[in-house]
């Protein structure tokens, strides 16, 4: 059996002891015996995935270096344009689009030497946390094909965990890149806004959504961000300043790192949850770190703020998808007409409501009470995180309150499934980096993930808690 | 905050967002709205007089592209891809004026 | 602008209803404000790299952006800001830090189904535009934004919107850089209304900013017109849509005038509205009222960061401005002692010539007779005219001297028009042209005094206007070698003998 970890393909590949070819036909063969059952993907690309590995294996060949991820199987959320291949966003409306271009980052991941195995299902235009809310149908948690793997990522979460890709590319905008990666076991991380760039990534909320990676391990994210990551010139909210390498940061131990715990936290967290983050704080205490308290006074009010702004924002991102130009068109009379009849058939129910309630947020007369409020609101909890983060260098949560639940548990409430993101959307409205690392196991040996979170552009120091705790856990490679 | 939204808002509003509710979505969506409003003004205690509302995450200013042309899309992937094509152009149903 | 002032339509201006600075007919003021779109001369569109160009097959200039493809994201265009801010020093704005907002509202021509564009922090505000004469027009602001692409309608009543069976959209001016120039409603009469956007289309040509044809749809006008008695609140105001060129401009302001007028005298109420100006009718008619107007649900830009030119990038696009007509109208004024509205100067700097008047001055030439002539003689030259200046300022002399009459200049001038150039002492010679001498022309004139008897006396009598008849007369007697001035001279002089 070849590795399963993105470092240890590619110097495998690189180095010629491992063809790219072979490392795609075991993953292959996972998706052949596993996929109906988990249903990670919305695509799965074997021809174009077989092809790619035979260009890798035959640049080794000819003595040319492929790149960091040569011949690493990688699955790519299915927001992220593929020029001529399906990119639906889990909805009808864009079912058998193929996008006339490649986003930024799946050309980044390409010109690395990754192998794209398949597009993976999500909630419709990431709006969900659970990825029941795909019109495709949803994804099952490979720990348990009862639960949920989380949303919106789940395919993306799943197909890692499963081992049908060695890593994956997961899109952020209040939690979807943690959250999953918490309920499947998975490394997950949603860097600095603008730290990736958005281009060909499909908007939801455009001041919120970042790409990010799904991995094994620690250093496997380190290194998807290291290739994916830096200034765009396509995407203006691009961070332009170069990131030092996040592979190098995490050689360097916690001794002295300030670690913080907020107790103003809001409570709601399971006791089997709550467990495995005080384990958290034991782990780095004794890897050398200091404990400190701090608060975040505004961390709660992130829900109602980021449930504002981002369906705000939703709504105008929606709007082009009005059957003119691509995607869905149910007929009608006149033009007016085929829009409310396109919209309505194309999208799903939790869709329209948030592009229902993002409308009304922004509309005449309301603005002022919802939107307008919702970005003071945001404001207040950048400024906390910012007075914490002179106290602490990261920040210890829960990623999720709970492990994966079962299918249709929340789904009848809105509002309840909402909460599966509390911890982690203050981070999205912040801007600021987090990620998600498994830490042991929960209730019915599912797994449990600790959030960690930092100040803008402090990516070197959460990647440094990170594989600290990865260490604790004794993660094998 | 405000007071408790209606249905006549609900089809005001799914007017303008291009959905077409029928009655039974319209009533559904005005509670699950409601419900949710009720939820979201937890904010409605916060001092927020004097706060700065905050629209992005990251302070960039001035950033430009230079005037240069670059390769386009091909006129006919993009029109095969549409739902309705004619004559180079997109095609669409009767246009009835900005607003009908 | 050469367009009377008098009757337009059904409207009359009434002689004497003037008082003070109020022009007002059947006791009403007129009160309109413009919004100018222009459509800027860049490579490329607002927000992305594909060409913007006129008249290319439909949707060949497109691209993700364009398009508004999901996953595409908008980049500013650095000389559109640059185009922008010369058009905000030009009309004599505040460059200020700006931001771009959505305006959100479905239309089958706008790809995202938002408009970017600068809402309440554009980027030049408070700013002004002075008509010929001196009166200067507010300028609110000059906000960017992006265009929307082309609809045609098919079937029905000949490529009409109402009736048709479909459209077909063409998005290759979709994303094009436009600067929509809000005036504050300081227009007081049709006539200012076409001198400001004449005006304001000479400027923008100057600067490059755009090439401002009405008919290519580069430059577009709408206006706000509403009516009011003196003293009292400016009344309900209409904006009018689809006025093609400055002409129109005109007849629909002032048909929309006397329709107000009209409505009030009758006790009606003008409703707050959209109207189109129908250049085949020659009427406004409703296109949508305001209760029914859209909620655009205006929020900032969250893929776009602000404006915020420094000034050193300001004072470099300043002092690389050229002089503007005003100005270039001033300076000849000055150095002819011609009105700066006049005729000969407005349609002289209209062409560009007026650098070339200059040369001509500064060649040694006569700068008053250089203007004439450039104006007369050289409709067909560009702003850069093949006659050497030295050539032209050889002529004027002449004409000074007396060695040749206007009307042989005039001649000689075309000779050296046609060949592009020419020595005037030459082709004078050559065409037998010689002043006549001073006891010759005086013989003559005492001539024409004897042959005109009856109109001499009218003109001894006070009647200036006879004195043409007599220079007329003498022009003839003289088959145009006589120099008109002199025989005025020597009419007066003998009157008051
Ligand atoms: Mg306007
Ligand atoms: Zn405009």
């Amino acid at each position: 059996m070849t590795p399963r970890t993105a470092i240890q393909i590619a110097a495998g590949v690189r180095a010629g002891t491992l063809k790219a070819a072979d490392v795609l036909e075991e993953h292959l063969a996972r998706i052949d015996a596993r996929e109906s059952d988990v249903h990670a993907f919305n695509l799965v690309m074997t021809d174009q995935a077989r092809a790619a590995a035979a260009a890798i294996d035959a640049a080794v060949a000819a003595g040319n270096d492929p790149g960091p991820l040569a011949g690493v199987p990688v699955a790519l959320k299915d927001n992220m344009c593929t020029h001529g291949i399906p990119t639906t966003c889990s909805s009808k409306m864009l079912q058998g689009w193929k996008p006339p271009y490649d986003a930024t980052a799946v050309i980044r991941l390409a010109a690395a030497g990754a192998v794209a195995v398949g597009k993976t299902n999500l909630d419709e235009f990431a709006m969900g946390s659970s990825t029941e809310n795909s019109a495709f149908g949803p994804t099952r948690n490979p720990h348990d094909l009862s639960r949920v793997p989380g949303g919106s990522s789940g395919g993306s979460a799943a197909a890692v965990a499963a081992g049908f890709a060695s890593v994956s590319l997961g899109s952020d905008t209040g939690g979807s890149i943690r959250q999953p990666a918490a309920l499947c076991g998975v490394v997950g991380v949603k860097p600095t806004y603008g730290y990736v760039s958005r281009y060909g990534l499909v908007a939801f909320a455009s001041s919120l959504d970042q790409i990010g990676p799904f991995t094994h391990t620690v250093e496997d994210s380190a290194l998807l961000l290291d290739v994916i990551g830096g200034h765009d010139i396509l995407d203006s909210t691009s961070i332009p300043a170069r990131q030092p390498s996040l592979r190098d940061a995490i050689k360097q131990d916690v001794t002295g790192l300030r670690v913080g715990r907020i107790t103003d936290l809001p409570e709601g967290a399971d006791p089997d949850v709550a467990e495995r983050l005080e384990a958290a704080f034991d782990a780095l205490r004794a890897a050398g770190a200091t404990i400190v308290d701090v608060q975040v006074p505004a961390f709660s009010y992130g829900l109602t703020a980021y449930y504002l702004i981002a369906p705000a924002e939703a709504s105008s991102n929606l709007a082009r998808y009005d059957g003119v130009r691509y995607g869905l068109r149910v007929n009608a009379a006149d033009t007016n007409a085929m829009y409310g009849a396109t919209r309505v058939a194309g999208f799903g129910e939790e869709v329209q409501r948030r592009i229902m309630l993002g409308t009304y947020a922004l509309s005449a007369g309301y603005y002022d009470a919802y939107y307008g409020k919702a970005l003071k609101v945001r404001r207040l909890i950048a400024d906390d995180f910012d007075r914490a983060y002179q106290h602490a260098d990261v920040l210890l949560t829960p990623t999720s309150p709970t492990v994966a639940f079962p299918f249709g548990s929340k789904s009848d409430n809105p509002f309840a499934m909402y909460l599966c993101d509390v911890y982690t959307i203050p981070t999205n409205l912040a801007g600021h980096p987090a990620m998600s690392v498994p830490f042991g196991t929960g209730a019915e040996g599912l797994p449990v993930g600790v959030q960690i979170l930092a100040g803008t552009l402090g990516e070197p120091q959460m990647f440094r808690a990170a594989a600290a705790l990865e260490r604790a856990m004794g993660v094998s490679k | 905050m405000s007071q408790r939204i209606t249905t006549a808002d609900v089809v005001k509003v799914a007017k303008l967002a291009r959905l077409d509710l029928d009655p039974e979505a319209i009533e559904r969506t005005t509670a699950q709205l409601a419900g949710m409003l009720e939820h979201f003004a937890d904010i409605d205690a916060l001092d927020l007089d004097g706060v700065q509302p905050m629209n992005q995450p990251y302070p960039l200013t001035n950033v430009f592209r230079e005037d240069i042309i670059l390769v386009g899309l091909d006129r006919e992937e993009v029109l095969a891809a549409a739902p309705e094509a004619e004559d180079g152009r997109f095609r669409v149903p009767p246009i009835l004026g900005l607003d009908s | 602008m050469s367009e009377s002032q008098g009757t337009t339509g059904s409207m009359v201006y009434k002689a004497g209803a003037v008082t003070g600075d109020e022009i007002l007919v059947d006791g009403w003021e007129l009160i309109v404000g413009l919004e100018v779109h222009v459509e800027l001369a860049t490579a490329t569109k607002l927000f992305s790299a594909s060409a913007n160009r006129f008249g290319d097959e439909p949707n060949t200039n497109i691209d993700p952006v364009t398009l508004g493809l999901p996953g595409a994201l908008p980049v500013l265009n650095r000389h559109a800001v640059e185009l922008a801010m010369r058009i905000g020093l030009a009309l004599n704005c505040t460059i200020q830090p700006s931001t771009f907002h959505r305006k959100n509202y479905f239309y089958p021509d706008q790809p995202k189904a938002y408009q970017i564009s600068q809402y309440d922090q554009p980027i030049n505000i408070d700013g002004f535009l002075a008509l010929p004469g001196g009166k200067k027009i507010g300028i609110e602001r000059a906000h960017l934004e992006e265009d929307t692409g082309k609809s045609t309608h098919i079937g029905g009543a000949g490529g009409r919107i109402h009736g048709s069976d479909y459209s077909l959209i063409d998005f290759n001016r979709a994303g094009v850089p436009l600067v929509e120039i809000v005036s504050r409603p300081d227009i007081r009469t049709s006539e200012e209304a076409r001198q400001y956007v004449t005006e304001l289309r000479s400027i923008l040509v100057a600067i490059g900013a755009s090439d401002a044809k009405m008919e290519e749809g580069s430059m577009r006008c709408d206006a706000n017109v509403s009516v009011h008695k003196p003293g009292m609140p400016y009344g309900t105001r209409c904006e009018i849509k689809n006025v093609n060129s400055i002409r129109s401009l005109g007849r629909a302001i002032d048909y929309e005038m006397r329709r107000q007028i009209d409505m009030n005298e009758a006790g009606e109420t003008v409703r707050q509205e959209t109207r189109h100006w129908n250049e085949n009718d020659g009427r406004t008619h409703t296109l949508r009222s305001k209760e029914d107007a859209d909620d655009y649900r205006y929020f900032l830009e969250p893929d776009l960061v602000p404006l915020d030119p420094s000034p050193e990038w300001i004072q470099a696009v300043r002092d690389a401005m050229p002089m503007l007509p005003g100005a270039r109208r001033a300076r000849l004024s000055a150095s002819t002692g011609q009105p700066a509205d006049g005729e000969a100067v407005m349609v002289v700097v209209e062409r560009g010539q007026d650098d070339y008047v200059l040369e001509v001055a500064a060649a040694g030439g006569d700068v008053g007779r250089a203007l004439i002539h450039v104006k007369e003689g050289f409709a067909d030259e560009g702003a850069t005219p093949t006659v050497p200046a030295a050539d032209l300022a050889g002529l004027t002399r002449l004409e000074v001297g007396g060695q040749l009459t206007a009307t042989q200049a005039k001649t000689v001038l075309a000779e050296i028009v046609a060949n592009g150039g020419g020595d005037a002492a030459a082709i004078a010679a050559a065409k037998g042209f010689e002043a006549m001498d001073t006891g010759a022309l005086e013989a003559m004139v005492d001539q024409v005094i004897a042959d005109n008897a009856a109109v001499w006396s009218k003109y001894c009598s006070g009647e200036e206007k006879a004195m043409g008849a007599l220079v007329g007369a003498a022009m003839k007697a003289s088959q145009g070698k006589a120099d008109g001035k002199l025989v005025t001279a020597l009419l007066q002089a003998k009157r008051t003998a």
